[in-house]
């Protein structure tokens, strides 16, 4: 496709440094890469790699001390203003004296859209994420994959081109997460979505990706990126392929480096 | 109602000591009248009953004990003669009567209805302003806390006697005072609620690059909601309190303070004790009305009470 080869993200020498009590922490050093539309990307390393803040860089929620980002051609902060993504947290993070369906309708009343194009958007991004019926349901009524379903369909809901997932299924169990991942490949099929995925397992990362960024911390850096030569179309049992078995290990290695020559 | 076996327990035991303390509490009024009417009283002298405790005196005249319990003027009532003045003053009196206590209760209860409406609005206005202004933060915040630490006792007869010279009397300057006692804890409990967001809920705001308005409306103040309820409960028990207490040291002819401070200065304790409890009832059913439309609205939200 070529499609893919248009990027929508690109970072450039990206340097973030907070300036803490304890003196500065250098969170991204000379971070660069081009995310193409319509790619898979994954962000893995040990904690302290920079991945979440990297991720937090382009929603323009942290601004980097030096280098250049666009997304969309824009800077991050006006691509937050133009509402070009969706974001999704480590935790649900659901309001709790709102309904399913009001949580979802959440971003869209704040957009401004009309009450009738709310109703039809919270019926097809909650059948999006297999929750259809469940929008007057209250978020404690549903089991912790239900939640973080939903709220990838609150971050659906508006139709921004651009998915970013904060390690969205770190809380869940392995197989809810493999049940997960599953759903998501075929949803990121069916909407042609560009998505930056944080993670720190191995195989999720592997098995969801076109792109893996291996990262390694102090300073966050990027230190291998791989494109990923598996079909699009994904079965869970890839995951005994020797394709996959091989991707696998460039990615431990490319995190054992890291601690290497830290 | 699992709680209401507890509570009885504590009602009983309170009664029970106050039974008990009826008796040397008023027994040096009771035998210095069974001397006048006659009656067998040991020492015979009031000079002599004087050295001697309440309890002491007790011992020795255990035949007074009976009429301890329902002495006139008693230095402590019974609860049963305070439980009759009570029945007498709201059941039997009509409620236009100068002796009724409903009419001095309403007379009390609009005051602090008006201050708890004036409180609790002033309340979340400034909580709003300290989250959202640095310099609200740094210079209200101590002013609130100073304002709660002025002994009202002194305050009161002052806000009543300025607002008087300036011709405002009546029902507004008992309000103010029950709006000054009520405000505070509506503004701490707001702002803890009002900043009880994460920063993750926070962040998700800005992923919509909503407004600061639409941050509140949306989820600063439903987030607050719980800790508003918990604010509110406190502050139309204070309200009360501050109603009665702009009613003592003023004169006022009227409601429960004016009540409590004719029983003091004429001598009759039942009037002053009925009156008492009469407020403490009412303080009650409004901190209840406040808890259930708190448990009605929480449930409507599909929250559980904090």
């Amino acid at each position: 496709m070529s499609l893919e080869n248009t990027p929508v993200i690109t970072a450039r020498n990206l340097d973030l440094t907070f300036e803490t009590n304890d003196g500065p922490i250098h969170a991204l050093k000379d971070v660069s890469l081009d995310i193409g539309k319509g790619d898979f990307v994954s962000f893995i390393g040990p904690s302290g790699c920079g991945k979440t803040t990297f991720l937090r860089c382009i929603a323009g929620l942290e601004t980097p001390t030096a280098g250049e980002i666009t997304v969309n051609g824009m800077t991050p902060d006006e691509a937050r203003r133009a509402r070009a993504y969706g974001y999704v947290f480590q935790a649900a993070g659901l309001y709790p004296w709102r309904t399913i369906g009001g949580n979802i309708r959440l971003p869209l009343e704040i957009m401004g859209y009309s009450k009738a194009d709310q109703n039809e958007r919270v019926n097809r991004v909650l059948d999006l994420v297999d929750l259809g019926g469940f929008d007057r349901k209250f978020p404690w009524q549903l089991s912790g994959g239900m939640q973080q379903r939903a709220s990838i369909a609150r971050a659906l809901a508006f139709d921004a081109d651009i998915l970013l997932m904060d390690e969205p299924f770190g809380a869940l169990d392995e197989i809810v997460r493999d049940h997960l991942n599953e759903q998501l490949l075929q949803l990121w099929a069916r909407t042609e979505k560009t998505i930056g995925f944080v993670t720190h397992s191995i195989p999720e990362a592997v098995y969801l990706s076109t792109k893996i960024v291996v990262m390694s911390p102090r300073p966050g850096r990027i230190s291998d990126v791989i494109d990923s030569p598996l079909p699009r179309e994904r079965p869970l049992d890839i995951r005994d392929s020797p394709e996959f078995i091989e991707i696998a290990h460039r990615v431990r290695d490319g995190l054992r480096a890291g601690h290497i020559d830290d | 109602m699992r709680s209401i076996l507890p509570v009885l327990t504590v009602v009983a035991a309170i009664l029970v000591l106050w039974c008990i303390a009826v008796v040397p509490m008023n027994m040096h009024l009771v035998a210095d009248q069974a001397q006048r009417d006659d009656l067998v009283v040991a020492p015979d002298t009031p000079g002599a009953r004087q050295e001697l405790s309440g309890l002491g005196l007790s011992l020795r005249n255990a035949h007074l004990i009976p009429l301890t319990y329902t002495f006139k003027r008693p230095r402590l009532p019974s609860p049963h003669q305070v439980a009759g003045e009570l029945y007498a003053t709201t059941v039997e009196k009509k409620i236009t009567s100068k002796r009724s206590l409903v009419y001095h209760g309403w007379v009390t209860l609009e005051p602090t209805l008006l201050g708890f409406v004036i409180g609790t609005a002033l309340g979340i206005m400034l909580a709003i302003g300290i989250v959202y202004s640095r310099v609200m933060d740094r210079s209200v915040m101590p002013w609130a806390i100073v304002s709660q630490t002025i002994p009202i006792l002194a305050l009161a007869p002052m806000i009543i006697v300025v607002l008087g010279s300036m011709g405002i009397q009546g029902l507004f300057p008992k309000s103010i005072i029950a709006a000054y006692l009520s405000f505070f804890p509506v503004v701490v409990g707001m702002v803890k609620g009002l900043r009880s967001p994460s920063a993750m809920q926070l962040d998700l705001m800005r992923t919509y690059n909503a407004s600061g308005y639409q941050v509140l409306m949306g989820l600063r103040l439903p987030a607050s909601t719980p800790y508003l309820f918990a604010s509110l409960k406190i502050g139309i028990a204070a309200s009360i309190i501050g109603t009665i207490v702009a009613e003592l040291p003023t004169g006022a002819k009227a409601g429960f303070g004016a009540r409590m401070l004719v029983g003091d200065q004429y001598g009759q304790p039942l009037v002053s004790w009925a009156a008492l409890f009469a407020a403490a009832i009412t303080a009650a059913c409004l901190v209840g009305v406040v808890a259930l439309i708190e448990r009605v609205l929480l449930r409507q939200m599909g929250m559980k009470p904090a």
